[in-house]
């Protein structure tokens, strides 16, 4: 990048008297490209890197110094205060509590659902797989205040499972419809050679049908799991309580938790939910990447 | 065979479950907020028959107005933004960094996982203005200009909002339209060089239309999710400041649970999900006359 205007020129044929050429690059493109890649890396990289710095600030700093100069010191301070007095460790269990049954019960009613309606062979099964697809239009606004009247005349708004059952509930038509989409690309010979050999309907779904959707299960996993673990709406909708708030209700109100604004243990909290995610991530991606790996081997 | 896969009673075992939970949060809710349109009240004080005054008091809000003016600018740039950016993001990856492009592509995806609650409280901070300035202020400063107060304006909060959005967005659209984009057979972008189509009449000429349904796929989503925008203006600006910022969403969420008023909720319930309906119907219907003409 030092000297671009040379990396680029074709010696050969160069008329004494330079003509003026036509669009004569300034600098060389692939110099550009990098000024250009650098650039998009630091606009997305920068903010990650600056609230993961400024996170270790004391408050004295945070008063006293521009936001963008870095901490004197590296300590635990803030992220204990954070999960402790924050209550952001507690708000994580609630999540936790939330997203796994939520996401248990979308990927297992989903798959049966979608090889019910794709692989089995009966009347009516296309104008329900239309009817539960077009759920997917259907936006969470619209089902909220009928649900938390239900919810709220039953007592359940008191216990996590409003949200649990609200999730599935407005999962199931995406997952059901990409899985009955996995199912529909498996060859039906495969099942029908299955039932020949004497297998049951359960087992040709346990044992036949599930390891070969394996893949397509891990990717809407990885889907639903961020639609619900970054929810707010249905959150804070069905969540009265401050001890039943998930991560993203409890951030939201972060900084109720302090009499004056605390910075440290906020940006901390930011912080800390902001690489826990994207952790979180790299973890279930990974695993997405290796069954899709695995599965082409093997198919 | 068909007596194991046509088994009626497997049938409501594997199926039953998912639809009975898919009709008792989706359909019957639904209808529900249909009927709960034409009522006013809350589940503590009852309802009332109002028969289509909410739809009345909808058509003559100057709040509602405000919110759907809103949601509609705020869909039309955000979804041009992101878009434009993504498509710009996509062309980088295909056909300027070509196979090295997967680190870049991974990086930019990052903030698309990431909640909207921690991006927008950090973004709020970046953006700062008082008791310290953030490091945007501190860019403008050290720039010779005047440091802004972002959001304390209607403008400003829009700005940040926006930005915000695409910084989150903008790697799950690069690589949706990547996507698209790498579907383009070799061959076909072959011949168009050796005719002699370069840089920007290759792009016009070639690539922008085959890359049409993944575009216009794109644009639905797109809107689609804009429209429903919630959790970043409110983590971000409350909606505010005043009901500047304020979404058809929030204004719902407003109306129901600041107000309690369930019957007017459900029916800006209704305008969203309608809108969503339409706009998705509009832009399919439109692009399809489009695509017959060429």
């Amino acid at each position: 990048m030092s000297n671009p205007t040379i990396t680029k020129t074709t010696p050969t044929l160069q008329p004494a008297v330079p003509r003026p050429r036509r669009r004569a690059p300034l600098v060389s493109s692939r110099s550009l490209t990098k000024v250009l890649v650098a650039a998009l890396l630091i606009v997305v990289l920068y903010p990650l890197g600056w609230i993961l710095a400024a996170s270790f600030k004391t408050q004295d700093e945070f008063l006293n110094q521009p936001l963008w100069t870095l901490p004197a010191a590296i300590g635990p301070d803030n992220y204990l205060s954070a999960l402790t007095q924050g209550n952001l460790a507690t708000n994580a269990v609630n999540s936790l509590l939330v997203t796994i049954p939520s996401l248990a019960l979308i990927l297992l009613l989903g798959a049966a659902a979608g090889f019910a309606l794709e692989v089995m062979v009966w009347r009516g099964r296309n104008p329900i797989l239309l009817l539960i697809v077009g759920g997917i239009m259907v936006p969470a606004q619209i089902i909220l205040l009928p649900l938390y009247t239900v919810y709220f005349k039953t007592g359940l708004t008191n216990s996590l499972w409003p949200l649990i059952i609200t999730y599935v509930g407005h999962g199931l038509p995406l997952c059901v419809f990409l899985m009955a989409t996995y199912f529909r690309s498996i060859p039906r010979e495969l099942f029908e050679a299955a039932t020949l050999d004497g297998g049951g309907i359960y087992r040709l779904f346990w044992s036949v049908g599930l390891p070969l959707v394996r893949n397509g299960i891990f990717t809407v996993a990885l889907l639903m799991f961020f639609s619900i673990w970054n929810d707010l709406l249905i959150a804070l909708t069905f969540n009265t309580k401050k001890e039943l708030a998930t991560v993203q209700v409890g951030l939201l109100n972060f900084s109720d938790e302090y009499g004056s604004l605390q910075y440290g243990p906020l940006f901390a909290a930011i912080s800390l939910t902001i690489f826990g995610t994207l952790a979180i991530y790299m973890f279930i991606n990974q695993r997405v990447m290796k069954g899709l790996t695995a599965g082409s081997v093997k198919g | 065979m068909n007596s194991v896969l046509g088994n009626k009673k497997a049938i409501v075992v594997l199926l039953g479950p998912a639809l009975l939970v898919f009709v008792g949060v989706m359909v019957i809710p639904v209808v529900w907020s249909f009927a709960y349109s034409l009522y006013t009240g809350n589940v503590i004080r009852g309802f009332t028959f109002v028969g289509f005054d909410n739809f009345v008091r909808l058509f003559n809000d100057d709040e509602a107005h405000e919110a759907f003016f809103f949601t509609l600018k705020y869909s039309v740039v955000v979804t041009a933004a992101q878009i434009v950016l993504g498509y710009a993001l996509a062309l980088l990856y295909v056909f300027v960094l070509k196979k090295s492009s997967t680190f870049v592509r991974t990086m930019v995806f990052f903030p698309v996982v990431l909640p909207t609650v921690a991006v927008s409280l950090l973004f709020s901070r970046f953006f700062q203005f008082a008791p310290q300035e953030g490091p945007i202020n501190s860019l403008l400063k050290f720039l010779g200009a005047d440091t802004i107060d972002f959001m304390a304006t209607g403008p400003g909060s829009f700005l940040v909002l926006v930005l915000m959005d695409l910084w989150r967005s903008q790697g799950f659209y690069a690589v949706l339209l990547y996507a698209g984009l790498i579907d383009i057979p070799d061959e076909i972008l072959d011949s168009a060089r050796v005719d002699g189509a370069k840089g920007g009449k290759l792009l016009r000429h070639i690539i922008l239309p085959m890359s049409l349904p993944v575009l216009l796929s794109s644009v639905v989503f797109s809107f689609n999710s804009s429209l429903k925008v919630f959790d970043s203006v409110l983590a971000l600006t409350r909606g505010g400041p005043g009901n500047d910022t304020t979404p058809l969403n929030l204004f719902m969420y407003k109306t129901s649970f600041l107000y309690s008023d369930y019957g007017y909720g459900s029916t800006i319930a209704i305008l969203i999900t309608v809108l969503c309906l339409v706009v998705t119907l509009f832009i399919f219907r439109s692009s399809r006359r489009d695509l017959t003409k060429d």
